[in-house]
């Protein structure tokens, strides 16, 4: 553990990424003791610019909603969406990856023509569908990103799995007479642990971009206050007001950045073959 | 495996995956809650009983599932997406009025951020470790991170709003009567923003995928030789380095088609480009499902075809891959 510290803290970008997210982390913990009304309530005169009035840093949105409040709730909203598909996203793509790595033949084609046909399928038009179909809700939003997103999860970990399983130690506990079921999940998948930890952390990034996307053009949740949803309500009064616009979409920025330089970081850290190559 | 063997190889399985999107398409309609007349229809409510009767009629809706299947999937064959009760005119006919603009935008797209991306690449991994590679690829870094829509929407009040050098609404101009060269050069300033922000998160992804992939290739021993050999280093680096880096953009340019598709939804809102994007955020307002969906099988057939041409350009480019 501490050999990873010091390997991690070598990439200057993945320390940078620590510390952003730490920071988001602690304004979406904090967010119901810093701005305890809800994002939702008129708080002031609309349309005030950052630090015109006090309490109002970031100035109050078309309804008098202050921004800031926003911007720190829609924090939970980001990060938790983000983390809960991928999470999903992992569970569904582990599955597939490893049994079509592990058992191969007629399995491993057919997983992975379905796995490709959803590669194939472009990723948010699909997510705009499943959301408008089965109406807008965290569910329904969860749902979409983990099924657009976990194609990578299962061909990454299919490679991983058809490499290692070539191992003496997974033969050795074949002729053991281990079950299947036991191989892959003691033997095998445990060695296959650090790229897939790099690869779910780019994913949180993405997710929450997918989110952002999808709640921006009005496919939210509508009771919670996210990001996208805030972009997309101040993009008309864009001339007025930029701020309204403007700080959510720094939020996000500066979320998905954070996530991209610690997987960066995780995978110069976890695969010193792979970062000596780029 | 002969060229016409593989392309055809390939068409057939174009054509199956295109034939698992419409039952998916079709899945979806009927596990939307509510009746699928209604569905196809637009909202429930909003439609008379009569044009729900004639709907269940014309997909067969009180047949079994296999046989409505049948239908839909005849009626698709015969380019019949079904009809916008909302728009009052047929899906197919709104998506082609509609489709023009969206490849013009996307084609752009493509364009600028392969040309940028590729530039910018190759100029950080030519100065590798100087002030130009660090600037690069913190650019690129940020770029990667950046909401699409929202520097589209910052592209919009900086360089429209504020600067006042572009416009940043629209085709073109409204109530204009420009013909011939000067509606084309009235179209091109339209969409150089859009273009340029739908461009950019790949602007990125290639410029760190060329630099990256340069810098693998320029320890090939190959590359050895010609230093060995005295030729001149821009002649190495453009000859022997770039032209085997970009192997791997081709492979990547085949996926940017489907981010593509999605993006350009994004952005044809914020610039209200009249494109099958914006018409999808409209037929997600109205709930016009029908629409929705039609939408979704053409930029999904856009996406196969745009792979269909990389697939075979790679094997152009690279004959080894056919051995």
């Amino acid at each position: 553990m501490k050999d990873f510290w010091t390997k991690y803290s070598r990439n200057i970008g993945g320390v940078a990424g620590i510390v952003i997210l730490a920071i988001v982390l602690v304004v979406a913990i904090g967010a119901p003791l810093l701005f305890p009304d809800s994002p939702w309530k008129m708080v002031q005169r609309p349309f005030l610019p950052p630090m015109a009035v006090d309490g109002m840093l970031l100035g109050t949105d078309t309804l008098g909603r202050n921004v800031a409040a926003g911007v720190a709730h829609g924090a939970r909203v980001s990060l938790l969406i983000g983390l809960i598909s991928t999470v999903v996203a992992l569970a569904i793509g582990i599955p597939i990856g490893a049994t079509a790595g592990y058992f191969g033949g007629i399995v491993d084609d057919a997983l992975m023509r379905f796995t490709e046909f959803f590669q194939t399928v472009p990723n948010f038009a699909l997510a705009i569908v499943l959301v408008a179909i089965f109406q807008p809700s965290i569910y329904s939003i969860v749902g979409a990103i983990s099924i657009v997103s976990w194609p990578p999860v299962a061909r990454l970990v299919r490679g991983e799995v058809l490499s290692l399983r070539k191992r003496e130690y997974v033969e050795a506990a074949i002729l053991a007479g281990q079950s299947n079921s036991k191989i892959i999940l003691t033997q095998i998948l445990p060695n296959a642990m650090s790229p897939i930890i790099v690869l779910g952390s780019l994913m949180v990034a993405t997710a929450i971009l997918l989110e952002s996307s999808l709640s921006f053009l009005g496919l939210g949740d509508p009771n919670v206050i996210s990001w996208g949803y805030m972009i997309g309500a101040g993009r008309t009064v864009i001339r007025q007001a930029w701020w309204i616009s403007f700080f959510p979409g720094i939020a996000i920025l500066l979320t998905v950045l954070a996530l991209n330089l610690i997987g960066e970081g995780l995978n110069d850290a976890l695969n010193p073959r792979l970062a000596r190559k780029s | 495996m002969s060229m016409i063997q593989f392309i055809a190889a390939r068409l057939t399985k174009a054509v199956f995956v295109l034939i698992a999107i419409l039952i998916l398409n079709f899945c979806l309609i009927h596990a939307a809650p509510g009746d699928p007349a209604a569905v196809m229809a637009g909202e429930a409510g909003a439609t008379d009983e009569l044009f729900l009767q004639q709907l269940r009629e014309q997909f067969g809706l009180d047949q079994p599932f296999h046989v409505q299947l049948w239908i839909y999937l005849s009626d698709v064959i015969q380019l019949d997406l079904g009809y916008s009760y909302r728009q009052q005119m047929p899906v197919a006919d709104l998506i082609l009025e509609r489709l023009p603009a969206t490849l013009l935008l996307t084609g752009a797209a493509f364009v600028i951020s392969l040309l940028f991306g590729i530039t910018a690449g190759v100029l950080s991994a030519a100065n590798v470790g100087r002030w130009k590679d660090t600037l690069i690829s913190i650019l690129a870094l940020i770029f990667y991170a950046t909401p699409l829509f929202w520097v589209a929407i910052m592209a919009v009040l900086l360089f429209s709003v504020t600067l006042g050098w572009l416009p940043g609404f629209g085709y073109e101009t409204v109530g204009s009567t420009y013909t011939g060269l000067r509606r084309a050069l009235d179209i091109g300033a339209h969409l150089i923003l859009p273009a340029v922000t739908l461009g950019l998160f790949f602007t990125a992804v290639y410029a760190r995928m060329t630099r990256a992939s340069m810098l693998e290739v320029s320890e090939m021993d190959f590359v050895k030789t010609a230093r060995a050999k005295g030729l001149p280093r821009r002649t190495i680096q453009r000859r022997h380095i770039l032209r085997n880096a970009l192997l791997p953009i081709v492979t990547l340019a085949g996926l940017q088609a489907g981010q593509l598709v999605g993006g350009a939804v994004l952005t044809e809102t914020v610039f209200a480009w009249p494109g099958i994007g914006r018409l999808m955020f409209e037929a997600l307002a109205q709930r016009d499902y029908n629409l929705l969906l039609g939408i979704f099988f053409v930029s999904a057939s856009m996406v196969i075809l745009f792979n269909l041409v990389t697939d075979i350009l790679y094997r152009v480019i690279d004959p080894r891959i056919a051995s």
